[in-house]
């Protein structure tokens, strides 16, 4: 582990941070998520390190367990939408034929749509619960992950050793599991961090218009939805949740950064 | 008087390179290059890759390609050191006393401007001449570079030319200013044989009639014979021997000097015709989706530890040969017979036996390894698959098997990136080996090779064929290496055997239209090949 | 080849574009109908009777089959009826139009000034590659991709309308309003969405025309000793317009994504604001027809970018 670059050390401190305030929350937050504590907006004090929110909730605890939840959302959504995002694109790349071209023409017609524009959609149908939100969200975006495994996965699979592979005699298993996935990998782990912060600012965007993650329920969106009237009178109470959104997402974007540039280096020379 | 044009003066070039997990590095490239070159005079620059010849030749124009710095010594030009110039000095060297033909004419040209904006685009834009008379010369240029259509064919778009056309029409861009030195850098390379020696007589004109210095680079030392007065020969950015082209060809003093010329004459006697292992008859074949049958009606055959080459340029259907017998491509029609049995056409119906004996090696060893597997792992894998090896039996065997390609110890553990180009051919080699096959194809194996570690590959084939009784279905551009090699000889031309039987046979006249002209245009390490075989050509078109 | 592909890449590529909106509209109506929430069910909340759910449906033609529904909204919307709204009966196409208007002036005014910054921030980034204004523009492009576009409206009216007072919070536009005044008016939201689209275009506008830079044919065109400005206008340039228009076209994803979100929160009275609002009321008629409309801009930008890039491709302008 030794050379890794010191922007990579403090996306990896901070994320790792972020990860054990939001499995710890519970232990760490100095009060309930939802318990009325003070005044409404009662300035930073001693009690109250970001002072109270427009019900007069303690803001570092909402925080933190905003944290807990948007984190979570956006791991399960980000963990379905690669399970089925990858499992699709490799396969469409190793079937090829009209299995690539369904599922290619298929996932184009999604995407010609905004994904937000879509999830607004299904959303004025759906109830809007966590399993939906998750589901919704991991769904229109393993699209995207289906693009980028089918490319990296194509790309390898035009190489000769995989041709060689076939001459030998070996099956589509072997194929996926000894020559593709190996090399496909690291593009993959980095595409996923990237995932991730678009499943932040996702649900984060949902439940700021109300269709996200419902109250009393915290989450870094819905903060600043509650807090928003507070801004015109000078309160920054709604920028808190931001601080918290851009440091993880740039956090997390330095870590990505760094595994695709070591991807880069172990193609085995041949980008040089 | 003094008649100098170019001096160069202990030049020493260095680069950047960026190294994985790393700070970035300083490397040294070029290591103290002196020489000079006298107007009107031709200096070929030969190296294997690697060797600093594009990177010294550029510095004739004080240029660096990429993270590549001129870090030390002095060019002179015409007695003023170029390496001193600041920004606008250097504009008006560049495109006006040196200029640049590029190995890849197709790329070098803006896709979107037509050829006679381009062309005389320099000699404009320097205030050389008015756009007329610029255009007026480049249309001369046409015309001695034998180019079709002078007057009309500089309205056309980079993409409506053909290969050899546009490296013709890339050389009249690079004469039209009336420069003092041109940098050929690599200009036939990218091309087939039989274009490569038009594209080269025609060079070499317009430099006899222009009276133009030049510095003409190629790692083919036959080529280069052809147009140059000397010759320098680089290794590892230095130089190793420099000398006229008379000497360096036919007395070098070094050895690395006297191994490049003696290159490609391994020795190779013919066996007998025996009973075929492989016979391939009347085989028609089209890619999907393609309305163009690119294999017409081909039957050829192999015996047990012979070699057939299949000869023929780009396009003329030898790799899609390649891939009707290993199954890849199944063809509209026609037959395999591998020992004596029919073998089902496509891959999926081939028994495992089937598919161990006939195994392939291609032309890029780098991307016929996978760069996650070690060494150890990828000779392995067919011994695990055919023949149920595993642990220390399948490592013994591995290490034999190396031992057979040459490499020895220490290589079972390391990744195909640590490995040089001859060593991961050597590495496919072994791989093919491992399954105990009886036909091997090699697909222009060689072809990616510099010349003298592909001499090696060709010399490790023949031994092991001699060890092993394994048979090669050879594929080639290079007549060179079919004689090397050949025991039979397909020549192929637009998808039609056009020539076939025993070396002595094929190689021997009388020729059919399309051997001999391929064979006229193999170049040879002698000087004046050219002249003679353009001066042939010219008596038998005017015989015709 | 035939005698002119141009015209036959051309009529292929509207085609497709249609096909796609047809199938857009198809996936939009799927949506919202045959997923398994229930339209009658989300409009009475869980507490209604069996009896006003069968009502509602039978009101609203839920009993028909899927299909028929669909090709009833599809000729609706071709003969120009959008279909009226459930909550208050209104024309939606009537209450649409307006905010339609508004919501493209402010996307107009974004785009006006984001694309050329954009592409000028993407040169220098390009002309500096490596050197501090590359550096800088860089991390500015991961900060701004790393908030949520309503974070970016909130700190710009912290800081623009309560720090310092220079704007309005709120982005009232009418009818009645001049020009002047409406720009004014939403001066913070188009500020806001230019910094939202800014980072993304910004970014790939550098490796665009990076990729341009690094073509041998400019190698050439330096070592004819041009100027540096010349190797860009005459050689750059007319190969760079088909990747960077494609760029720009890409990113109108993320500008009609961020219009919903900033309309929000200015409270300004255009089409995101509506569907949003209307997603909350569960009026599904309305978030269909916005969807669709939201596509067709987006499919039809598209489009535009597919078309330019034939257009500008000279293999396709001059064939053999």
């Amino acid at each position: 582990m030794r050379g890794i670059p010191v922007s990579a050390l403090i996306g990896l401190a901070f994320v790792a941070l972020y990860a054990f305030g939001a499995i710890f929350a519970g232990f760490i937050a100095p009060y309930g998520m939802a318990e009325v504590v003070g005044d409404v907006w009662e300035p930073a004090s001693s009690a109250h390190l970001l002072g109270t929110d427009s019900i007069g909730r303690d803001l570092l605890s909402r925080i933190i367990f905003g944290g807990q939840t948007t984190i979570f959302v956006a791991t399960a959504a980000t963990i379905l939408s690669f399970t089925v995002g990858s499992i699709m694109g490799l396969t469409a790349a190793v079937a090829g034929g009209w299995v690539d071209q369904f599922l290619s023409r298929f996932v184009d017609l999604i995407m010609s749509i905004p994904a937000l524009i879509f999830a607004l959609v299904v959303l004025s149908v759906m109830p809007v619960t966590l399993p939906v939100l998750i589901v919704v969200m991991g769904l229109l975006d393993a699209t995207r992950v289906f693009r980028l495994s089918r490319a990296v996965a194509v790309d390898i699979t035009v190489m000769d050793y995989v041709e060689a592979a076939r001459l030998r005699g070996e099956g589509n298993r072997w194929i996926i599991f000894h020559e593709i996935l190996p090399n496909a990998l690291s593009p993959l782990v980095a595409e996923m961090g990237l995932r991730f912060i678009f499943m932040v600012l996702f649900i984060s965007t949902l439940s700021f218009l109300g269709l996200g993650v419902q109250p009393p329920l915290a989450d870094w969106g819905g903060i600043v939805k509650e807090n928003k009237d507070g801004i015109v009178y000078g309160i920054p109470a709604a920028l808190i949740p931001a601080f918290a959104i851009a440091t993880l997402a740039i956090s997390v974007n330095l870590v990505a950064d760094w595994v695709l540039s070591r991807t880069a280096s172990l193609k085995g020379g041949r980008d040089g | 008087m003094d008649d100098t044009l170019l001096d160069v003066r202990n030049l020493t070039i260095g680069a950047t390179v960026y190294p994985p997990d790393a700070a970035p590095k300083d490397i040294s490239i070029v290591h103290g290059v002196s020489f000079t070159l006298a107007k009107g005079r031709v200096l070929g620059l030969i190296g294997e890759s690697g060797a600093g010849k594009s990177t010294i030749g550029l510095s004739a124009m004080a240029y660096g390609r990429g993270g590549v710095r001129i870090t030390g010594g002095q060019v002179f030009l015409n007695g003023r050191d170029i390496l001193q110039e600041r920004a606008a000095g250097l504009r008006n060297l560049r495109g006006q006393e040196v200029t640049y033909v590029a190995q890849s004419a197709a790329a070098a040209f803006n896709p979107a401007m037509r050829l006679m904006d381009q062309v005389v685009e320099a000699t404009v834009r320097h205030g050389l001449a008015t756009r007329a008379e610029a255009e007026a010369r480049a249309v001369q240029l046409f015309g001695q570079l034998g180019l079709p259509d002078p007057d009309s064919i500089g309205r056309r778009y980079p993409h409506q030319v053909s290969g050899g056309q546009l490296q013709r029409v890339m050389t009249a861009m690079a004469l039209c200013p009336r420069p003092s030195l041109v940098i050929f850098d690599e200009p036939t390379t990218a091309l087939d044989v039989t274009t490569q020696i038009d594209v080269l007589s025609a060079i070499k004109k317009a430099i006899q009639d222009t009276g133009v210095a030049a510095l003409y680079i190629t790692h083919d030392l036959a080529v280069v014979a052809q147009v140059s007065d000397e010759i320098m020969v680089l290794k590892s950015g230095k130089t190793i021997e420099h000398a006229q082209v008379r000497q360096i060809i036919e007395a070098p003093q070094q050895d690395y000097t006297r191994a490049l010329v003696s290159v490609r004459s391994i020795d190779h006697t013919e066996k007998e015709p025996a009973a075929p292992l492989l016979r391939v008859d009347n085989m028609t074949a089209r890619y999907p989706g393609v309305k163009l049958d690119v294999l017409k009606d081909v039957s050829v055959q192999i015996a047990p530890g012979q070699t057939l080459a299949v000869v023929g340029e780009s396009g003329s259907g030898k790799s899609t040969l390649a891939r009707v017998v290993t199954g890849l491509l199944p063809p509209s029609d026609g037959q395999i017979t591998f020992d004596g049995r029919t073998l089902p056409a496509a891959l999926d119906g081939r028994a495992r036996d089937d598919l161990r004996e006939l195994q392939m090696i291609y032309q890029m060893a780098d991307t016929a390894m996978n760069p996650r597997h070690t060494v150890g792992t990828i000779i392995g894998r067919p011994l695990e698959f055919y023949f149920g090896l595993k642990g220390a039996a399948k490592r013994a065997r591995v290490q034999e098997l190396l031992d057979q390609i040459e490499m020895g110890k220490g290589f079972i553990d390391r990744y195909p990136a640590e490995l040089s180009g001859g060593q991961k051919q050597r590495v496919c080699i072994a791989r093919a080996l491992a399954a105990k096959p009886r036909l091997i194809i090699c697909d222009e194996v060689t072809s990616a090779l510099d010349p003298l570690v592909a001499d090696g590959i060709l010399k490790l084939l023949l031994d092991l064929q001699a060890q092993e009784g394994v048979a090669y279905m050879f594929i080639t551009h290079d007549l060179a290496t079919v004689k090397a090699i050949a025991d039979q000889i397909a020549v192929m031309h637009r998808g039609k055997v056009v020539r076939y039987g025993p070396k002595s046979q094929v190689l021997a006249p009388p020729f059919d239209d399309y051997t001999d002209l391929l064979l006229a245009s193999v170049p040879e390490m002698k000087v004046g090949w050219l002249e003679n075989v353009v001066a042939s050509r010219k008596i038998e078109s005017a015989g015709r | 080849m035939t005698r002119n592909p141009i015209v036959f890449l051309l009529a292929q590529r509207l085609s497709l574009g249609l096909l796609l909106l047809l199938a857009a509209s198809a996936l939009i109506f799927m949506g919202t109908e045959i997923l398994p929430g229930d339209v009658a069910q989300s409009i009475l909340g869980q507490s209604a009777t069996p009896q006003a759910l069968a009502n509602l449906r039978n009101e609203l033609g839920l009993n028909e089959p899927a299909l028929a529904r669909y090709f009833d909204w599809l000729g609706g919307i071709l003969r120009g009826d959008l279909g009226t709204a459930l909550t208050n009966g209104q024309d939606i196409w009537t209450a649409m139009s307006g905010r339609l208007a508004n919501t493209l002036f402010l996307a107009s005014c974004a785009a006006i000034i984001a694309v050329p910054l954009a592409i000028i921030l993407g040169v220098i980034a390009v002309r500096y590659r490596g050197q501090w204004p590359d550096k800088l523009i860089s991390g500015i492009t991961l900060t701004s991709v790393s908030i949520p576009e309503f974070m970016l409206g909130y700190i710009a009216m912290f800081v623009l309308t309560v720090q310092f007072r220079i704007f309005p919070s709120v982005s009232t536009i009418y009818d009645s309003m001049s020009l002047g005044e409406k720009l004014h008016a939403v001066a913070i939201p188009v500020l806001v969405l230019v910094l939202v689209v800014l980072g993304h275009m910004m970014r790939m506008t550098r490796a665009a025309i990076l990729n341009v830079m690094q073509s041998a044919y400019i190698e050439t065109a330096e070592l004819k000793g041009l100027r540096p400005i010349t190797v860009i206008a005459r050689h750059a340039f007319p190969n760079a317009i088909a990747p960077v228009v494609n760029v720009v076209m890409l990113n109108m994803a993320y500008l009609i994504v961020g219009v919903v979100v900033v309309e929000v929160v200015f409270v300004f009275p255009g089409m995101g604001q509506y569907l949003v609002d209307h997603v909350t009321k569960r009026d599904v008629p309305v978030v269909q027809a916005c969807g669709l409309v939201f596509a067709a801009v987006y499919i039809g930008l598209n489009m535009v970018a597919d078309i330019v890039s034939i257009l500008s491709n000279p293999r396709l302008r001059h064939p053999k």
